[in-house]
């Protein structure tokens, strides 16, 4: 067992881990962030996606002991300490981004690592950068708008529907 | 201007909150003090016998609480199917035991041998691997044709083949249509395989069991569809539990798809398990496990034929299917490649005789049942396949061959034992056809090509049944169960609404649809109602969601019972008053007696049946609580045309979507947003369906797509943005909203436009190909062009 610690949406955040532990496992068996999914076991769903030091990263493949010290960022964080959704989460809940929900944490922080880098996306380049996020339900049409309508995009004239 | 409330408005979806914050309650998230976990080993080969199990080392492991095999089971129902088909003979179907572990036998890659509860998930996990297991591997059978043959090895010995029933359909049209047959001046025939899928909701299923000793209740968490039907199947027929002493739960449910309907052996695993070792008992399934233990879906290979006379009206159809069934029954396996196949053998056309057989076999591959669609997109992809195949042998446009032979008038019988109530097929093409803009398709294609780029066009209808019923019709048909669907009506003192509802949503945003309805018909605020779903303990009675059924059976069923409530309140309303509830009338929130200025507030009048001070007692009971079943007359019949074009590249035989239309007839829509949504969404299916995804045994029975690396799952890049419509509206006319259900259109619909497309691409550049198998892989795609 290895004693791990880290900035968690802003809060210290420690633990006794083994040293196979996901760091998936960890926030959501140990700090109880089940917001946080995993959808799979060869790291392509994308649902457990998390920032580690600012970066988007599969917390079902990387080991809560290498984010020891890091500042990691989940879903939980993401909305206001009032409850206000962030400009990508209302974005998503204006356009339908979402149905059943499984794979929108991490989708949501795929989009927001996007928009830091590339703040005015093109539907290409969204539907580029979601090729490690997996969706069953919305067939990726209003997750795209999401994102878009996210970035400052005119919806009506990008996509019907 | 679009409605802001009520229905036909498209309010934001309450549910999204919780889900976009990362505070909602999926099954996996649920954690009870003292929960032990649980690991199945299961068979990796397709086909063998037990002839030991040792688990001693595997017991002395860290952790380890107890060791389950099959013969902890025996005396122990199995899992039970919950459909009967009765075959052209009269006989009833082979239908064979299915152990919640495996006894004697494995049958599949993934039946489960045994399990480990264990302190953590990896010690159940480390002492499953240590379990030895003397299995003699047996020959597997997975080719259905093979499967047949006399001599074939038995996927169960106890039964007389590994038939599971030969159907046909309507049997006393089966000579007519022979005679039909010759009798054509044209014949178009098609052999085609509708490819094995696996449904892959993103949520991986989940069951966690509790036991309380003291009260001998069992409850059981479970990423379920229907938590009331597996209460029903596993209390009564496998375990033996009483209904009153047995809650299922199923919370937060991450799509479902189809194969979240059926009741699994993991489920029963983990609420006998809990009552074994007095611990609650968790699994998780891993996507892995999830590919050889959910239950897959389609897995037919067809051979059909369509007759034509002179004047290319169609005069008969004929289909013969083999369906996979895979080792075991699954829930509703048997019903979907009979009822919901054949009876919609005779699509948007008016086709005098139709006969479909059908041959169910048991394989040593993953029980097959249904998934999105079910039945109803095997019966239109090869109706829909056939008929362009028809155009183009004939040399007639395909749209218009199909206009040609379109049902017009309504109610129409079909001589497949169905009545489409209404229905208006050149609406939704003619809506197809402005929003496709065909006439500029020419300069599309020549732009393509300029880019050296082949282009096509596919073009396709269907008709789909929703809404399953009524129950003594599906009683008549086999079915071991009632399809109906219940509310009960809460309207508390201060006059906001609970619906409990046997409804379950996963994905199709009831908490948001639902409550427009209630504030449409009482003229409340949608605030002021709460849906609330998916726990036996919480809800009447209910038969759960699939195929297409929640608002057309369920909606149904709440509008019964609000209006239960809104004539109680219209008696307590007249009574404030002093006149006749008949003279009462109830708009926007206020009750108001006809004639007059007189009213009281929807709020004074729910006040007053808890507060009965000033009541009508003699005539009426406090309190404003109501429920409803409802058992639709008819199945509902949402119709549509769809369109696709594609480019391809001939260099690779690589396919890309470049439009994607959906004209739907949806009938009264609550919620256009979440329509919309259901529909993108079952084209992202479809495409996948059509393109991509392919669920792949080696002969030996090995499941070679078992993980994301090798099943190919739509990504958003393989797919664009979609345009559909849903304003072509026939209402229902049997159920009181008049809707149909939208949440399978999309996967039914679109697989026939794309592999159209594609083969109107290859006959653009002169190649003689006139079908490809799905999925339309580049290497399929490239071989077919090469010859």
């Amino acid at each position: 067992m290895a004693q791990v610690s880290m900035t968690v949406n802003g809060a210290a955040a420690s633990g006794e881990v083994d040293g196979r532990t996901l760091l998936a496992s960890f926030l959501r068996e140990q700090l109880g962030l089940t917001g946080t999914h995993v959808g799979c076991d060869t790291s392509q769903c994308g649902a457990c996606v998390v920032h580690v030091n600012g970066a988007a990263v599969k917390s079902c493949t990387m080991l809560a002991v290498e984010a020891d010290g890091a500042e990691v960022a989940t879903i939980e964080g993401q909305a206001a300490a009032d409850g206000t959704l962030n400009v990508i989460q209302q974005a998503f809940q204006d356009h339908h981004g979402l149905q059943c929900g499984f794979c929108t944490p991490g989708m949501v922080m795929s989009a927001t690592a996007l928009l830091k880098d590339n703040p005015k996306p093109s539907e290409a380049e969204i539907r580029d950068y979601l090729e490690g996020n997996i969706c069953r339900c919305t067939g990726y049409h209003n997750i795209v708008k999401a994102i878009m309508a996210a970035s400052g995009q005119d919806i009506p004239a990008i996509a019907a529907g | 201007m679009p409605k802001d409330h009520g229905i036909g408005a498209s309010p934001k979806r309450r549910e999204d909150v919780r889900f976009l914050t990362g505070t909602g309650n999926y099954t996996d998230d649920i954690n009870i003090r003292g929960q032990a976990y649980v690991h199945f080993l299961r068979s990796d080969v397709a086909h063998g016998r037990i002839k030991g199990i040792d688990s001693t080392a595997a017991a002395a492991m860290p952790g380890v609480v107890q060791i389950f095999t099959g013969a902890d089971f025996e005396g122990v129902g199995g899992i039970p199917c919950g459909w009967q088909i009765t075959d052209r003979f009269g006989e009833v179907m082979q239908e064979p035991a299915h152990p919640v572990l495996a006894q004697g036998k494995v049958r599949h890659v993934g039946d489960p041998i045994a399990a480990v509860v264990a302190e953590t998930a990896e010690q159940a996990r480390d002492a499953a691997e240590a379990i030895e297991v003397d299995l003699e591997e047996l020959p597997a059978v997975v080719n259905m044709k093979a499967a047949l043959v006399d001599g074939s090895t038995k996927v169960h010995d106890d039964l007389t083949s590994n038939l599971c029933f030969d159907w046909g359909f309507v049997e006393e049209n089966k000579d007519a249509v022979e005679q039909a047959m010759q009798d054509a001046a044209h014949v178009t025939t098609l052999e085609l395989v509708n490819q094995r899928m696996v449904a892959n909701p993103m949520e991986p299923r989940v069951a966690v069991g509790d036991y309380n000793r003291a009260t001998g209740d069992h409850t059981l968490y479970t990423t379920s569809q229907n938590p009331h039907v597996i209460r029903l199947l596993m209390g009564a027929f496998v375990l033996g539990i009483p209904e009153h002493k047995l809650r299922v739960v199923a919370p937060d449910v991450g799509g479902g798809f189809g194969t979240k309907i059926f009741h699994y052996a993991e489920e029963a695993f983990c609420t006998f398990a809990a009552k074994a070792v007095n611990r609650p008992v968790k699994w998780t399934s891993s996507r892995s496990e999830a590919f050889m233990s959910d239950a897959h879906g389609r897995d037919h290979v067809t051979k059909i034929e369509l007759a034509l006379d002179a004047d290319n009206n169609f005069t008969a159809v004929r289909t013969d299917t083999h369906a996979n069934m895979g080792a075991y029954l699954s829930t509703f396996a048997p019903s979907v490649p009979t009822w919901l196949h054949g009876t919609l053998m005779a699509g948007n056309y008016k086709t005098p005789l139709v006969y479909v057989n059908v041959k169910a076999v048991f394989t040593n591959t993953v029980p097959v049942d249904a998934y999105r669609g079910a039945g109803r997109p095997e019966a239109t992809f090869q109706l829909e396949r056939v008929i362009d195949k028809a155009a183009l042998e004939l040399g007639v446009d395909p749209i218009a061959l199909r206009r040609q032979n379109f049902i017009t008038e309504f109610p129409y019988a079909t001589p497949v034992a169905v009545e489409y109530d209404t229905g208006d097929y050149n609406g939704t093409m003619d809506k197809l056809e402005e929003m496709a803009d065909f006439a500029g398709f020419a300069a599309r294609r020549a732009a393509s090509e300029k880019n050296g780029k082949l282009r096509g066009l596919g073009v396709n209808c269907y008709i789909e049944a929703c809404g399953i019923a009524p129950s003594n019709l599906v009683g008549q048909l086999g079915a071991r169960a009632g399809l109906y669907e219940s509310a009960t009506v809460r309207v508390n003192a201060t006059g906001g609404l609970v619906v409990m509802t046997g409804s379950h949503s996963h994905g199709q945003g009831h908490e948001t649809a639902f409550p427009q309805v209630i504030a449409e018909m009482i003229g409340i605020d949608e605030s002021m109602v709460e849906i609330v779903h998916g726990d036996t303990a919480n809800t009447p009675m209910g038969m759960g969601t699939y195929g297409s059924r929640s608002i057309a059976v369920g909606g149904s069923a709440m509008v019964r019972a609000t209006e239960k409530i809104i004539n109680k309140a219209k008696k307590i309303a007249a009574h404030l008053m002093e006149a006749s509830d008949s003279d009462i009338e109830l708009k926007d929130g206020q009750f108001s007696v006809a004639g007059t200025d007189k009213s009281v507030a929807w709020g004074d009048v729910t006040l007053a049946a808890y507060v009965p001070h000033n009541y009508p007692l003699e005539d009426i009971e406090p309190g404003l609580e109501e429920t409803a079943f409802y058992d639709p007359s008819n199945f509902t019949y949402p119709s549509g045309a769809y369109a696709c074009e594609v480019e391809v590249d001939p260099d690779t035989g690589k396919v890309t979507i470049e439009r994607m239309l959906a004209a739907d007839d949806f009938g009264n829509i609550i919620n256009p947003m979440i329509v919309s949504g259901q529909v993108h969404g079952g084209l992202g299916q479809g495409i996948g369906q059509a393109l991509l995804e392919q669920c792949v045994y080696d002969d030996d029975g090995q499941l070679l797509s078992a993980s994301f690396m090798d099943y190919a799952m739509p990504r958003a890049a393989d797919l664009p943005f979609y345009e559909v419509d849903h304003s072509s509206q026939t209402p229902c006319t049997h159920n009181p909203l008049g809707v149909k259900g939208c949440g399978e259109a999309g996967a039914i619909g679109s697989p026939p436009s794309v592999v159209n497309a594609v083969v109107n691409a290859l006959q653009s550049a002169g190649k003689d190909v006139t079908h490809i198998d799905m999925p339309l892989s580049p290497s399929r795609v490239w071989a077919a062009m090469n010859g």
